[in-house]
């Protein structure tokens, strides 16, 4: 909490998460106004559901949202979901690579991956989100971030359908918010920079 | 897995290094991959550090080949995204089926299974014998593999579900002989397939197709270099022949966008119409 100081800014906000946590984004992203921030959701799903989640996620936010594609720069107060099946990688100039390489943690996209990589490019400028969740695809990636001064959230694992992750996560991290879904987004509008 | 922390000078040198002994040149891939394709050869090989890997690297020729095997991702499966190959089934192959003879470049075909489910397609469409299919790969370990044609019979499974989705009507079993833990496929499926190393950042085009097949291979590359690999199959492939991508990959934005044709908005198929 104490890092999260008046001139701290963001750029990109990421949301890692697996079973039970569309609700949770839902909640997290409705009440979300477009700002200088892009968000980015890595979610643990069968393969072949990307146009569902598009489908959910789009109309309910002011964001647009979109699946994001490869070589694509990033841009702001956009939602941006990981497609099934590829590893989501963040480059140096703020575009997004894919890569089928091996599941980590049993996943693809795999949370970790996404997150380790937007630590390098981001650094102090991202913000990570670990929802619910029933494997340990993300730690590794939240300790990234937060090495890096990124803020970092961590569901309240009270709050979570599958508190694993959670709770596993708060045994290593110590985030700067542990949170309440309905906290979420608040917290995200909270981080937009106020119009100069 | 920790990875290890690999700074992006050390990536640059490295890549270097194998332009200047070996001839490689990895600069256009995506940064972000490589890079951790690179940590994790560090550990997978248990280099106690950057350094350690670049020395190998170096000094020793024969390890050149296992870096490659590793830096590439080799990833695959046969009938991977089955409704592509029903596409290929039911609107490109009755095409291909009125030529008298049929050229198909495979490229980045990795292990194989890629080229055994077109020559299975082929060979479903009764055109197998007229048709010849050229598979390359970087990676010679890769194709080492997909020479034998064995694959574990524990992925038969899977790959049986994917050719069912396909529209395979036949018993994907007799594809195969199963020992051990073991599946052997057919003979006759590999006579028309030619097996060898190209690599797209520095080789040119060998021949002319109707069909070029390379999928999930430019994911890895930039920009540049993908555009570069574009206008190599432009060259290499016939009017009205087909280039087939992978789900994720385009053609749209590419400097040869403009001479091609999506067949449908689903599958990443394109017809080249001029
Ligand atoms: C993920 S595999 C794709 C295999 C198959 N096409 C598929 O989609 O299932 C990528 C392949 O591209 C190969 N590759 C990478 N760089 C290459 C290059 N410069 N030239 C040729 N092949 C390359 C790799 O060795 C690897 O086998």
């Amino acid at each position: 909490m104490e890092e999260n100081n008046m001139t701290a800014h963001y750029d990109l906000v990421l949301i890692g998460g697996s079973a039970g946590s569309i609700q949770i984004i839902l909640k997290a992203l409705q009440p979300l106004l477009p700002g200088n921030f892009a968000v980015v959701i890595v979610l643990h799903r069968k393969p072949s559901s990307d146009s569902t989640l598009i489908d959910i996620f789009g109309g309910k936010t002011a964001l647009r949202v979109k699946e994001a594609d490869e070589k694509e720069r990033i841009q702001p107060a956009t939602v941006y979901i990981a497609p099934a099946d590829y590893h989501l990688l963040i480059e140096k100039d703020g575009s997004f690579s894919l890569d089928d390489s091996e599941k980590v943690n049993f996943s693809r996209p795999s949370i970790d991956i996404t997150f380790e990589s937007a630590a390098e490019v981001y650094g102090s400028a991202a913000v990570a989100i670990l929802l619910s969740g029933a494997s340990i695809d993300g730690i590794e990636g939240l300790q990234k971030i937060k090495t890096r001064g990124g803020l970092c959230i961590v569901q309240d694992p009270d709050t979570a359908e599958v508190d694993f992750l959670p709770r596993q996560a708060l045994l290593s991290i110590r985030p700067d918010h542990i949170a309440r879904p309905d906290e979420i987004g608040r917290i995200l509008n909270g981080l937009n920079r106020k119009p100069a | 897995m920790q990875q290890q922390n690999i700074r992006d000078e050390e990536v640059e040198l490295l890549l270097n290094d194998l332009i200047e002994i070996y001839g490689y040149d990895f600069t256009g891939y995506s940064g972000a991959s490589i890079k951790r394709r690179i940590s994790r050869l560090v550990l997978l090989d248990k280099f106690p550090s950057f350094a350690e890997l670049r020395y190998r690297l170096i000094s020793d020729k024969n390890y050149l080949a296992r870096f490659i095997e590793e830096i590439t991702v080799n990833v695959t499966e046969m009938f991977r995204d089955p409704s592509f190959y029903r596409t290929l089934r039911e609107d490109v192959l009755p095409v291909l089926a009125t030529h008298p003879f049929i050229r198909i470049w495979h490229a980045g075909c990795s292990t194989g299974e890629e080229v055994i489910s077109m020559a299975i397609l082929l060979q479903e469409a009764n055109i197998l014998h007229k048709s010849r299919l050229y598979a390359t790969d970087i990676n010679p370990l890769a194709l080492q593999k997909a020479r034998t044609g064995i694959y574990p019979l524990s992925l038969m499974k899977q790959f049986s579900e994917n050719y069912i989705q396909s529209g395979g009507k036949k018993t994907f079993s007799d594809y195969y002989t199963a020992k051990y833990s073991l599946a052997k496929f057919d003979d006759s499926l590999k006579e028309n397939i030619t097996l060898s190393t190209h690599n797209l950042v520095s080789d040119w085009s060998f021949n002319e197709f109707q069909l070029i097949v390379c999928r999930n291979v430019l994911i890895y590359f930039n920009k540049e270099l993908q555009d570069k690999a574009l206008n190599l199959f432009d060259h290499s492939l016939e009017r009205f022949g087909y280039l087939a991508l992978g789900s994720k990959e385009q053609v749209k934005f590419s400097s040869i966008g403009h001479k091609y044709i999506q067949l449908n908005n689903k599958e990443r198929i394109w017809k080249k119409i001029t």
